[in-house]
């Protein structure tokens, strides 16, 4: 029945997923193998392995690639002057703060100056010339990765709501699995700016008020997010519940559980750390996605930011769209480190 | 700043009845009331939808919207105005349309695109013109070096304009070699595309005719026009993807900064202070919001007016402004290069350009008919338009789109308030008459459409339509 997941596992073998799905930064959840090698050697020898690969190994990798970055970017002369380095990026990292800073300075001297005007005219007694805006500014970098945790965030939640429930249904009935399955292979690979015309149509279509409560573009983004993360935790849940020990739900039978029951004693615990599996997968391509669609889509997002500064063409646009990359992949590392942790904890539970 | 007095809101609320009875009775009768009637309108009051969202593309022409911002203009009309840069202009017609922006700096052919269905069908209107001239027409560097040594000179410099026939022979030798010849515009009604193609034609090339349904228009072309947003200009011709582009500032400049590309023709030099980016909202929203709608644009004119002032002498600050990376966000040297009176060539060929940007002079801001049909008769003469349309067709949509009405309103208040000179609004009947200036010295009278594009030697006749195959007909 797992079988038709053809891209689950290349093994064969029954374990939970997390091993066998996880990149190679994630092998780490249970015991590490080498302190049991280390065991075997003395202590201080076992320690400085320990060291070297969690410590010096990384710091050197980085340094190294650090270095050469800085050697070959002066090399590479585009239209936009050579390309930065990571002084540069670093530096146009440090201007991105302080444009922060001043936009919120401009802010708060925006709302200073409405309720000075407001007194004012409450005290001339005007109420009719009391007025209520919200700062309209330009968004700035840190409100960008806001708008686009904010965006991810639904979109994943979207995805997990519809993806868990399916996969149970899929793992448990093989009817319903034959049913869906043809589908799941067909829209999986379908690239997520396929899907970003369609969306934008519909929800265009579909949010007609003047005033929605969430604003369209987010609505997109997140739905973009949404049928493109939904897969792995579909696939994943599916498999996981469909490899349940016969035995447990033999057990199940034996003392008569009802369906719910059923559902919630056997079938989610044992496949609790597939499905978290799926999940993990799935918020780092959810994270992928969202940033291409905010590209193409211009809705608001780091997305957003790293295309307009692509189209601004200044002398500072590329370190600045760099510094974008690095912020990315370090929200992307660190989204990644919260499902990692969430997947040890259920699994750590639940030996099977 | 804002305080209204009390004893008056209740006329106020009547000027508001009286002009929103007035635009649903012009909008009604297809805008047959003639702008004298219009000027008796003056919309004052409180604005219905303070908070608005305004889309625009990063080029120079967009400068009236971020100043309104930025000098406090909108917040003296009792406006709260974001300004969201928008990828491209299908994006942002699309955001106007489908309401997630309430009006937006746009192409003077979308508006009267999307009325005459071509597109996305849409109710848009162009209430206020924000600027004329404005745009080039630039070259790749080894494109330019093929044809430089032809070109006449006057004084040791080039001789303007230049005319396309110059790249004739360039044209044939790719074709030689089957290569098509590629240049980039920003948009199939953009007048970038309608300027490009005169330069063409006026040069004996042939730029290629729209089919039915079909927007690559090529068919029959000798220079394969494609689609490129503005900002992607310098990087699609540096890529070699496209061998030269028509688009708007700073991007010609750009690619003289960073020596990948050589302006040739300025668009005043096509065609003398043509009609360039209109301000554009919907239908619905200017019936619905009349005293929003008059107070956008009471903050635009102040804005263009601003711009123009002293001879420019605020042009410095706000070529400081659009430098902001949420404006144009090019560096201040290269929107300079074009915003201060001055253009760049080749390196070390700059010219004067006193009216490379004009934002209030000239009645810059008024939306004449004329300038609608001007682009009408484009769309005809290229097949975008694909069957004949009798004047009367033509004065009628023109009259649709371009609301000289809803300009009155605005305007009309500033002279009543001291704000700008009543000689700054024309006594038109929104016709400027007949029009010379073109580079092949054909004239342009609004009133004629049909006579007018019967003059050129390139472009489909009466009687004529595109097939895939070719033109057919007479």
């Amino acid at each position: 029945m797992a079988t038709v997941f053809a891209d689950k596992f290349d093994d064969g073998t029954a374990q939970p997923a997390t091993e066998a799905m996880a990149g190679s930064v994630a092998g780490k959840v249970s015991a590490p193998a080498e302190t049991k090698t280390a065991s075997a050697a003395s202590p201080l020898t076992g320690i400085m392995a320990k060291w070297g690969q969690t410590i010096v190994a990384p710091v050197l990798g980085i340094l190294a690639f650090l270095g050469l970055w800085a050697a070959l970017a002066p090399q590479v002369d585009t239209s936009l002057g050579a390309l930065p380095g990571p002084v540069q990026v670093a530096e146009q990292g440090v201007s991105l703060f302080g444009e922060w800073q001043a936009a919120r300075e401009t802010e708060a001297q925006f709302y200073a100056d409405q309720d000075a005007r407001n007194a004012e005219a409450l005290s001339a007694g005007n109420p009719g010339a009391v007025r209520d805006f919200e700062y309209a500014g330009p968004p700035t970098f840190l409100d960008q990765i806001f708008t686009s945790l904010k965006t991810v965030a639904l979109g994943f939640g979207l995805a997990t709501l519809v993806a868990v429930p399916l996969g149970l249904a899929a793992g448990l009935s093989p009817l319903f699995n034959a049913a869906i399955n043809p589908l799941i292979q067909i829209m999986k690979p379908v690239s997520p700016l396929a899907w970003l015309p369609i969306v934008t149509m519909v929800i265009s279509a579909t949010i007609s008020s003047v005033d929605p409560i969430l604003p369209k573009a987010f609505v997109i983004s997140a739905l973009v997010v949404m049928l493109c993360s939904l897969w792995p935790t579909l696939i994943n849940t599916a498999v996981g519940t469909a490899s349940i020990d016969k035995d447990l739900l033999n057990v199940g039978r034996v003392l008569k559980l009802g369906w719910f029951a059923k559902l919630r004693r056997l079938v989610l615990p044992a496949s609790l750390p597939y499905i978290f599996t799926g999940m993990r997968l799935s918020l780092g391509v959810g994270w992928m996605v969202l940033i291409a669609a905010e590209m193409l889509a211009q809705n608001p997002g780091l997305g957003k930011f790293v295309w307009d500064e692509f189209q601004n063409g200044s002398s500072q646009s590329l370190a600045r769209i760099m510094f974008a990359v690095v912020v990315i992949g370090f929200i992307g590392f660190g989204l990644d480190r919260i499902m990692m942790s969430l997947q040890s904890l259920v699994s750590r539970n639940h030996q099977i | 700043m804002f305080a209204r007095d009390g004893k008056n809101s209740g006329l106020k609320r009547r000027t508001v009845v009286v002009a929103m009875l007035a635009s649903v009775a012009l909008a009604g009768c297809g805008g047959d009331a003639t702008s004298e009637a219009a000027a008796a309108i003056s919309v004052d009051g409180q604005p219905e939808k303070p908070n608005l969202k305004l889309g625009f593309i990063k080029l120079t022409d967009m400068a009236p919207l971020a100043i309104a911002k930025e000098k406090g203009f909108f917040a003296e009309e009792g406006l709260n105005v974001t300004l969201e840069p928008q990828a491209n202009w299908k994006v942002l017609l699309d955001g106007v349309i489908g309401g997630q922006l309430d009006g937006a700096h746009m192409l003077a052919g979308q508006p009267i695109a999307a009325t005459i269905g071509y597109g996305t069908k849409a109710d848009l209107i162009a209430p206020l013109s924000l600027d004329l001239n404005g745009n080039a027409i630039t070259l790749s560097n080894k494109v330019w070096s093929q044809i430089k040594p032809s070109l006449p000179t006057e004084g040791g410099r080039i001789r303007h304009p230049v005319s396309a026939s110059a790249l004739k022979p360039v044209v044939d030798s790719y074709a030689q070699q089957g290569k098509p010849f590629n240049m980039g515009m920003v948009f199939p009604v953009s007048t970038h595309n309608y300027e490009l193609r005169y330069w063409l034609a006026a040069g004996g090339l042939n730029p290629g005719y729209y089919t039915d349904g079909d927007v690559s228009g090529t068919v029959d072309a000798d220079v394969k026009l494609s689609v490129t947003p503005p900002p992607q200009m310098p990087a699609t011709l540096e890529a070699g993807t496209i061998e030269g582009y028509s688009v708007g500032e700073p991007w010609n400049q750009a690619a003289v900064q960073k020596s990948i590309g050589v302006p040739v023709i300025t668009d005043d030099e096509i065609w003398h202070d043509n009609p360039e980016k209109v301000f554009s909202i919907r239908k619905d929203f200017a019936e619905q919001y009349p005293a929003t709608t008059a107070a956008m644009l009471r903050a635009i004119i102040k804005a263009q007016q601003w711009l123009d002032a002293d001879h420019g002498a605020n042009r410095a600050e706000a070529v400081k402004i659009l430098a902001q990376p949420n404006y144009v966000g090019a560096d201040e040297e290269v929107i300079a290069a074009s915003m201060t009176g001055k253009f760049t060539f080749e390196k070390g060929d700059t010219r004067d350009a006193k009216g490379f940007n004009i934002f209030f002079d000239k009645y810059a801001g008024y939306p004449y008919y004329s300038d609608a049909i001007w682009y009408l008769t484009q769309m005809r003469r290229w097949g975008q338009i694909p069957q004949d349309q009798t004047d009367e067709w033509y004065i009628e949509k023109a009259k649709s789109v371009y609301r000289p009405d809803l300009y009155l309103a605005a305007a009309n208040k500033l002279v009543a308030d001291g704000v700008i000179p009543a000689a700054s609004i024309p006594q038109t009947d929104g016709f400027r008459g007949e029009q010379s200036g073109f580079i092949d010295n054909i004239s342009f009278d609004g009133s004629q459409p049909n006579a007018y594009l019967a003059k050129f030697p390139i472009g489909l006749k009466q009687g004529q339509r595109v097939a895939a195959s070719g033109v057919t007909g007479q």
